[in-house]
């Protein structure tokens, strides 16, 4: 339905001829945007009343005490749900460690939350079908996962900031919120992201259609195909600067993948984009000490590049 | 009345610290409205997502930015 909106606009009303350059871009744009903005609108909503039933402060009283392994696997879980924002990183950090939470269950939590969002899933879907959105998730999960475990086992709690420990943390009692203002949480919610990432998602899938259009094919299999060995670090590397614009990189992204990027390197760069952030690892050297820090996202790097190697090969 | 208005400096907090005294104006009360940024005190108050929103040492509500209208409602 939507594609034969599209069709009619760019085909019977603008007069473009099928199959001209300018013709496909635009109608390849127009489609775009309706469905990614028809799937955001809907899911955020949805997500935004699961989530306002997961405050932080449950999330930190059901992690509280776990053990390893069992620990990783919930915190991972539990990061698709719990709201996070990488402001209240900080916070968050403090609060569970302070519970009881142990480090390497902290930090499955603090890579699942940002890296398996709904945002990027959502784009995923809409853009590259359900079995990638799946394939992300899964593997997603697992890095989470296998991340916090290792960061676990080195047993680094002397690295946290020493006043961490000595911090005097309340308890705020948690509201449990009425289905009224659960509606209401997801409205404003879902209005205030739209607003704050439509101009990337326009952005991202005019470029998109742009290359779409205009690229020649096989234009990037040379330098990003499957057996160009150096295109997946270079792409995770690509991806610490690109912060939090899953919603514009993945239309991007979902074009290059057209002209030959690999879809292993391409699996890489989106998690990159999304779990290893140059502002969030500034934010989370408040509590960090450098080492860490390094450990942290040395870590989640191997893992995603891991990851991207493993789907070059099997796909 | 004290209302403390907690967040580590980020656009939302300065969004909520605005709206709440817009809220008071438009209530026509006087409170005292402080912007608290420092991380040991934000963690005395059990607040894990920000920004947050104290009023006499009370958490109302934190981790959005609630509208000023919902907050002239807390206020009274």
């Amino acid at each position: 339905m939507l594609k034969s909106f599209a069709d009619y606009i760019v085909f019977t009303l603008l007069r473009l001829l099928p199959g001209s350059r300018g013709g496909e871009a635009l109608d390849f744009f127009i489609y775009d945007t309706l469905k990614i903005f028809l799937l955001l609108t809907t899911i955020i909503f949805v997500v935004a009343i699961i989530r306002s039933s997961f405050p932080p402060e449950k999330t930190k009283r059901m992690l509280s005490h776990k053990r390893e392994y069992v620990g990783n696997v919930l915190a991972a879980l539990l990061g698709i749900v719990t709201p996070f924002c990488s402001c209240s990183a900080v916070p968050l950090f403090i609060g569970f460690v302070e519970s009881g939470v142990p480090l390497g269950v902290t930090f499955s939590f603090l890579i699942s939350s940002p890296m398996v969002n709904e945002v990027a899933l959502i784009m995923l879907w809409g853009v590259f079908g359900w079995k990638i959105a799946l394939i992300y998730i899964g593997t997603g999960l697992l890095v989470a996962i296998v991340a916090g475990i290792s960061i676990g086992k080195l047993k680094m709690e002397k690295y946290v900031q020493d006043y961490v420990w000595e911090m005097q943390v309340g308890s705020a009692e948690i509201k449990i919120m009425t289905l009224r203002e659960k509606l209401d949480y997801a409205r404003e919610y879902t209005l205030a992201l739209l607003k704050k990432i439509w101009p990337y998602v326009v952005v991202g899938v005019g470029l998109g259609a742009f290359i779409h259009g205009y690229v020649p094919a096989d234009f990037l299999a040379r330098w990003a195909g499957r057996d160009n060995f150096f295109a997946v670090p270079v792409a995770v590397a690509l991806g610490v600067p690109l912060y939090s614009n899953a919603a514009g990189v993945i239309p991007i992204v979902h074009a290059l993948m057209e002209k030959g990027m690999a879809i292993g390197t391409v699996l890489a760069f989106m998690m990159s984009v999304t779990a290893l952030s140059l502002p969030e690892a500034i934010i989370l050297s408040n509590v960090l000490k450098k080492r860490l820090l390094a450990t942290f996202f040395g870590i989640v790097a191997t893992a995603i590049i891991i990851v991207g190697y493993l789907f070059n090969a099997i796909l | 009345m004290k209302i403390e208005v907690l967040g580590t400096g980020c656009a939302k907090c300065k969004a909520l610290y605005e709206n709440t005294k817009r809220a008071l104006e438009e209530s026509g009360k006087s409170a005292e409205v402080a912007k608290v940024e420092d991380i040991p005190s934000i963690m005395k108050y059990g607040v894990m997502s920000t920004p947050a929103l104290v009023i006499d040492g009370q958490v109302k509500f934190s981790g959005k930015v609630a509208s000023v209208t919902e907050i002239m409602g807390m206020l009274s």
